[in-house]
């Protein structure tokens, strides 16, 4: 069972690497949010693979209520992004 | 019931307010900024009676509740951007005219006062980044409000970038609990310990800091932002927001992170921090408009700290290193009020006058007397010319610096302020050219007195106030708690 939790969390990690490494390239904008937002839940990953306490015990409650913060966290910067980029695109198409 | 808690809870208060009665918007706010202002100098006045404090809201034990703390640095940062809110307030009261754009402006702007004044005082890892995070949201939404096509852009490019440094910093916070089991910075500060879990965990959140601070080379993103927001949001960004990075730096390295503090760390920021203000200078020195000249001087003035910064990792608890605390505060204070001026002087200088590029500033001393003079007194803040705060912040580390032989960093300042003084001239001596206008009466707008009183405070109070701010800032120790 430690096995899965390293796994878990080896994930977690390689996620967040990979992600970062995309949002920092020169791609479309989506293409970097969304990897912001895979580079995200890769530390949300490490962060309940930390939770876990062994299998017949309670899981520790604290890194669940950082982990549910942080998604709502992330799901505004997500939705503010858009909104920013399709006003972005509204004003390039007055243009044309 | 404690006073800390009016800090967070009168802005948010206003903004709820002010998105139920958009039309009132414009009064509600710039009376909760002054609401804001009392508790700031509430929690100062505890601080200064009682000492540093602790404060668990709804009563929960430990690591449960929402812990929040103040000592000295705090309430000092809390006093600082209170009365730049202030005064940002009510220019802006006159600035936006529009009763839509009010509507979207004064919510925007009373959140980010919640989540800068929440991280100020936050004793918790986790809570800084959810306040790092909604600071970089307002901030973004914010700089759009220009609403050119280049505001937007920087926005989003502002916002990216933001999400970044918040997530590596978030990568730091999640390795703490897995090694450490706690977010209580005072717990943290005692089981702190050097091996690698723990350098990682600062070199994440360091990199995470440096972004949102915008040292070299993590400064791309400033001065776009900063030049294509609206001036009042512009003066917020360059002097409350940068700062708020820079405040976490300095409640990390010397508690948390005192284990690791050695001469290579230090090296790196100083390094950082003296190439920022040589290239930031330079840039100030070459830009055509006076918000880029200002978002770059920004750069340049991030810098400063930075190098203080490194001193302040490596000396050992004394009082050499009690002198570079109260320069770096000092130079702090200095930095946010002048800035705050400079930003909201050239939006009155591009309102009046519908463009704000330096080589066509001739004759502004004959049409805004009041606003060159703001600008001037602004400059000689940012200079670092006697009596301003900037001079004796520079003093301070200037006198260590000589204690300790470190003559590179030396030549680094003094260039610094060298050519900071060349690009404060190119601006004055456009700003007082001059041009054949008719004369007219002096004549003072509401919207240039609260950029007038800000550079007042950068100059003249914070040189009668340097000694009491000095001896107000606790010598700060390894272990603080």
């Amino acid at each position: 069972m430690l096995i899965d939790q390293i796994l878990y969390g080896l994930c977690g990690i390689v996620l967040f690497t990979f992600g970062l490494r995309i949002a920092f390239s020169p791609v479309h904008f989506l293409r970097r949010l969304l990897a912001i937002n895979v580079a995200g839940a890769g530390l949300f990953l490490l962060l309940l693979s930390v939770a876990y306490r062994g299998f017949d015990q309670a899981p520790d409650a604290v890194p669940h209520a950082l982990v549910l913060t942080g998604i709502v966290v992330a799901f505004s910067a997500t939705a503010l992004a858009v909104a920013l980029a399709r006003q972005l695109q509204n004003r390039d198409k007055e243009n044309e | 019931m404690n006073s800390i808690i009016w800090l967070v809870a009168i802005p948010l208060l206003g903004a709820l307010l002010c998105t139920v009665f958009p039309r009132l918007a414009n009064r509600i706010g710039w009376m909760f900024a002054a609401g804001n202002m009392l508790a700031a100098l509430l929690v100062m006045h505890t601080v200064s009676q009682e000492g540093a404090f602790h404060y668990v809201i709804g009563g929960w034990s430990q690591g449960l509740g929402i812990a929040l703390f103040a000592d000295s640095l705090t309430a000092l940062m809390v006093v600082m951007s209170a009365i730049i809110a202030l005064a940002v307030s009510i220019y802006s009261t006159a600035y936006f005219t529009d009763t839509k754009k009010q509507a979207f402006y004064w919510p925007l702007w009373l959140l980010l006062l919640t989540a800068l004044n929440a991280l100020f005082v936050s004793a918790d890892l986790f809570n800084l980044y959810v306040t790092l995070e909604l600071l970089g949201l307002a901030a973004a939404a914010l700089t759009a409000m220009g609403g050119s096509k280049e505001a937007l852009s920087a926005a989003i490019r502002y916002l990216l970038i933001g999400l970044i440094g918040s997530l590596t910093f978030l990568a730091g916070v999640v390795l703490v609990y897995t090694a450490y089991g706690t977010l209580d910075i005072a717990v943290l500060t005692q089981q702190f310990q050097n091996n690698k879990v723990s350098w990682a965990i600062a070199t994440l959140m360091t990199l995470g800091l440096m972004i949102k601070a915008a040292l070299l080379p993590m400064h791309f993103w400033l001065p776009p932002a900063h030049a294509n927001a609206p001036a009042p949001v512009s003066a917020v960004l360059s002097a409350l927001v940068v700062k708020a990075a820079i405040y976490l730096m300095l409640r990390l390295w010397p508690d948390i992170f005192y284990p690791l503090a050695n001469i290579g760390i230090s090296y790196v920021l100083g390094g950082l921090g003296a190439a920022a203000i040589m290239w930031g200078s330079y840039q100030a020195l070459r830009a055509q408009r006076i918000k880029l000249l200002a978002a770059y001087s920004t750069v340049a003035q991030v810098g400063y700290l930075f190098l203080g910064l490194s001193l302040i990792i490596v000396l050992p608890d004394g009082e050499l290193r009690h002198a570079v605390m109260v320069g770096v505060v000092l130079l702090a204070l200095t930095h946010a009020f002048a800035k705050a001026a400079l930003f909201l002087a050239a939006g009155v200088i591009m309102q009046r006058g519908g463009h704000d590029r330096i080589s066509d500033l001739d004759g502004t001393a004959q049409t805004l007397p009041v606003t060159t003079f703001t600008l001037a007194l602004a400059c000689v803040a940012l200079i670092g010319l006697p009596p301003s705060g900037a001079f004796l912040g520079k003093w301070q580390l200037l006198t260590v610096l000589l204690h300790e032989g470190l003559w590179f960093w030396i030549i680094v300042v003094l260039s610094g302020s060298l050519l900071s003084a060349a690009y404060a001239f190119r601006l004055l001596g456009h700003a007082f050219g001059k041009k054949n206008i008719p004369h007219k009466r002096l004549a003072i707008g509401l919207e240039e007195l609260p950029a007038l009183v800000l550079s007042l405070i950068a100059t003249l109070v914070l040189a009668f106030a340097s000694a009491p701010v000095a001896k107000f800032i606790q010598p700060l120790s390894g272990v603080s708690q």
